[in-house]
């Protein structure tokens, strides 16, 4: 009787098993919504509009996938739409046509963006504030630091190579989507695959549980938040490229459409609980339902009640999924 | 060389045979701790030998889980010094702690709900902890199905840790501390959640252990347990190092004494009072699934225990009376007249007042103040309009305190802050205020230490002969026995047998609890 372990996996959406199948319901609705809107309108399914639709979605998932990692850890951050604002900022400065090879602008807005979580963690660790707080006491100061360096103005005039990174097609597929499914392994192995990802599910799940580990909590927090303001950056580096400006009032909000497909998604805003294929899903929908609706004509004002109401909608589902004791 | 000389340096070495520094695999010499200026830790000795049950005995508050967590590292010592297998330890993180071999079992479970059986047991040292690294989750799972069938435990590896028993998560704990290859196993309360079952099994895997030099340092309540398992003994009192003994020069007497610091001479009181008139009659009550036909009253001044094993319904029936899961058949009177409770807010009305096995849970606010948890439940009556009258609220909290004998530094300080049995006597406080004239206490005094049960024993008796009607749950039959005048048993969620306490034994009482 011991000896048939058979070794399914416990998490993941690769095994059908009974406790997982609540982890398919929002696959389910998601096909479902997608196979109403075919039905109802003819230009809902085709590969163009599905590739806006993912396109528009690319650089909220990006955001999302780093809050997440930040969720797990029973953290938030409120920072991140301040974060895409400095860095596409810094790199907009730096990608000015015929000045610095592409990668400079890159380099410099990522490390920007690095440093700034960096700030974030180092906050959060080393005093008691709690990371709302402190996120969003930088969210303000991030937004004040792009408005200082753009002095308030629209940073234009950037090279083509630049503008393709965020705006570019490679064989018909635009970069956005490449890129996207590229950071999404790489959260997703991040998280599954690599001690760091267990430990942020562990520092979640029960700090003190952690701690008697031996788990250094600083250092996993550390990384976290640094990791979050990276792929911020990355988010902020791409819109301003496909906007071919740097902007200072870029991302305003943002965040709050991040932790909305995180949550969707299935992360526990208690923290030690949530997937990066969850979040991508969360993401996806709320990219299919607000171009669902554009494509009905439903005004942007219904929009924000529909998007309200599934918000709330996911975080029942996901209360109901829990094991009672 | 001459003769006496040679003589003295004979003594020395037999001096340090029997006292060899290594003999011992871990030392731990005049550790003090001190928490916001107080003392916790007053220059504490431990000394363990390899392959020895060490058990660790005081009372809460002795300073057993702060000599704890200094050992493992999750406290750092204000002075002394902590040695291991010839390692200084004194400031180590607990990682390096771990690394080196010492595991510990904590008391409060310490487990991720959402990581796996083995995700939990290698929690921390996947890779040797290098955070940038890969995981390799199928050769832990591997390995933590070997580990658990070694141990004889049937869970499979690769289940959620949410998904299992208090008692299998009790087991991972343990397979996690053995796991280690740790040379010293620190357990905390490892039999809380434990059936005897379990125990035993626990009990052959430490015999184990210690066949193969590992050392236990072992923390309980649990009396039968100490003398069944302990080689050696340590007793600490009020965060002071009291003595060191072979198990076998200790009885239940003596260690009680040197633990309490004083005698516990009689630890049942004696009541006089004869019960008056009757208060709550329960009459063929029901609930579906839980327990039925359930018939008993229970009279001013009275005690009714009720015994029955765990699962036996003894907390549902409570649950019904009070309101918190409505009986769904029968009649409850009280003082003659039938009533119908539907809620907590019903019983209360009706003098009805709970004081729940899970203190944790349902008894206190954490963090709120002696004085604000004692209020809580009768807040309105020391209230103008809206505003709480401090004052009032301040005296009646004082006045409460000092009845129940509530050790805190004042009604201020958070409840958190202090030990389980001071914690209860605050539950309690709460619902003496509202003056009921019927309490359950369910299970009251679980995880307090001997004193202040001896504590809570005075106060059932004050309450008692106060005309109080008590309801008393409790899986101790020793205690059953000593406060009740009479002994209701429940067995498989039927009433198998109403005693008197005066002509009922441990004996009489089990026989009817397993009574199919």
């Amino acid at each position: 009787m011991e000896k048939d372990f058979t070794l399914i996996k416990g998490d993941g959406y690769g095994v059908l098993h009974m406790r997982n199948i609540g982890k398919y319901v929002l696959l389910i609705v998601l096909v479902a919504i997608c196979i109403a809107l075919s039905m109802t309108t003819p230009r809902f399914f085709t590969i163009q509009n599905l590739m806006i639709i993912v396109t528009q979605v690319s650089i909220n998932a990006l955001l999302a996938f780093g809050v997440t990692f930040v969720i797990i850890t029973g953290g938030i951050d409120l920072s991140i739409g301040s974060i895409v604002a400095v860095t596409g900022v810094v790199a907009a400065s730096f990608a000015h046509a015929d000045t610095y090879p592409v990668i400079v602008p890159i380099g410099v807005g990522l490390l920007a963006g690095l440093l700034f979580g960096a700030f974030n963690g180092f906050v959060v660790t080393r005093t008691k504030v709690p990371p709302f707080i402190v996120t969003l006491g930088t969210m303000t100061i991030g937004r004040g630091l792009a408005l200082i360096l753009s002095k308030g103005r629209p940073i234009s005039n950037l090279s083509d190579s630049f503008n393709f990174i965020g705006g570019g097609k490679v064989l018909g597929v635009p970069t956005l989507i490449i890129i996207l499914v590229v950071f999404f392994g790489i959260c997703t192995v991040i998280l599954k695959k690599t001690v760091i990802g267990r430990y942020m599910y562990a520092v979640g799940g029960n700090e003190q549980a952690a701690k008697a580990s031996g788990i250094q909590l600083s250092k996993v927090k550390m990384v976290v938040y640094t990791l979050c303001g990276g792929l911020a950056a990355l988010a902020g580096i791409l819109l301003t490229s496909r906007i071919t400006t740097g902007q200072p009032n870029a991302g305003a909000g943002f965040e709050l459409d991040a932790i909305a497909a995180a949550i969707i998604g299935g992360t526990s805003t208690s923290g030690g609980a949530g997937t990066m294929i969850g979040t991508l899903l969360g993401a996806l929908l709320i990219g299919v339902i607000s171009n669902g609706l554009d494509l009905l004509n439903v005004t942007s004002y219904y929009q924000q009640v529909v998007m309200g109401v599934i918000i709330i909608g996911a975080v029942v589902l996901n209360s109901l999924k829990q094991p009672s004791n | 060389m001459t003769k006496p000389r040679s003589f003295l340096i004979n003594i020395r070495y037999a001096d340090a045979v029997m006292a060899s520094p290594q003999d011992y695999i871990l030392q731990v010499r005049g550790l003090t701790k001190l928490f916001a200026g107080v003392v916790a830790l007053d220059n504490v000795q431990l000394n363990v030998r390899m392959g020895e049950v060490h058990a660790l005995m005081g009372e809460n508050g002795a300073g057993k889980s702060t000599l704890m967590k200094l050992l493992i590292g999750l406290l750092k010592p204000d002075s002394g010094e902590i040695s291991f297998d010839g390692n200084d330890l004194t400031t180590s993180h607990v990682r390096d702690v771990i690394r080196q071999g010492i595991s510990m079992i904590h008391q409060e479970m310490l487990v991720v709900p959402e990581l796996t059986v083995a995700q939990n047991i290698f929690l921390g040292r996947e890779a040797n902890g290098k955070l940038f690294s890969w995981l390799n989750d199928r050769n832990l799972t591997e390995q933590a199905a070997q580990l658990l069938k070694q141990m004889g435990v049937n869970i499979r590896p690769d289940t959620q840790m949410k998904y299992l028993s208090v008692a299998q998560m009790q087991m991972v704990e343990i397979a996690k501390a053995i796991s280690n290859n740790a040379k010293v196993i620190i357990m905390d309360e490892p039999t809380s959640a434990l059936s005897d079952k379990e125990v035993a099994m626990l009990f052959s895997i430490i015999i184990d252990l210690k066949k193969k030099g590992v050392a236990i340092i072992y923390i309980s309540h649990k009396m039968e347990e100490i003398f069944t398992i302990a080689d050696t003994i340590t007793v600490l009192r009020d965060g002071k190092y009291i003595a060191t003994k072979p198990a076998a020069e200790f009885d239940i007497h003596t260690l009680i004494t040197m633990m309490v610091g004083r005698e516990i001479d009689t630890l049942f009181p004696i009541s006089t009072i004869q019960p008056g008139k009757e208060v709550l009659s329960v009459r063929q009550l029901s609930r579906k699934g839980k327990f039925s036909d359930i018939n008993f009253d229970v009279h001013e001044g009275e005690v009714l225990g009720i015994a029955g094993l765990m699962g036996a319904g003894r907390t549902e029936i409570a649950c019904a009376i009070y309101g918190l899961d409505p009986a769904d058949g029968g009649e409850l009177y009280i003082k003659g007249e039938k009533v119908v409770i539907n809620a907590p807010q019903d019983a209360i009305q009706h003098g009805i007042g709970y004081v729940s096995e899970d203190r944790k849970q349902f008894g206190f606010i954490p963090r709120l103040s002696v004085r604000e948890n004692i209020t809580l439940a009768s807040l309105p009556k020391y209230a103008k309009g809206l505003l709480v009258q401090a004052k009032s609220e301040s005296e009646v909290a004082d006045a409460m305190m000092a009845d129940l004998r509530i050790k805190a530094s004042s009604s201020n300080q958070p409840v958190v802050q202090l030990s389980g049995g001071n914690q209860q006597k605050v539950v309690i406080g709460k619902i003496l205020l509202s003056s009921p004239s019927l309490i359950i206490l369910d299970e009251p005094t679980r995880g307090i230490d001997i004193g202040a049960k001896a504590e809570i024993y005075k106060l059932i008796n004050q309450l008692k002969e106060a005309g109080t009607a008590i309801i008393l749950i409790s899986s101790e039959l020793p205690e059953l026995l000593g406060l009740s005048d009479r002994i209701l048993v429940v067995s498989q969620g039927k009433q198998t047998a109403v005693l008197l306490a005066k002509e009922a034994t441990q004996e009489t009482i089990m026989h009817y609890a397993m009574e199919p």
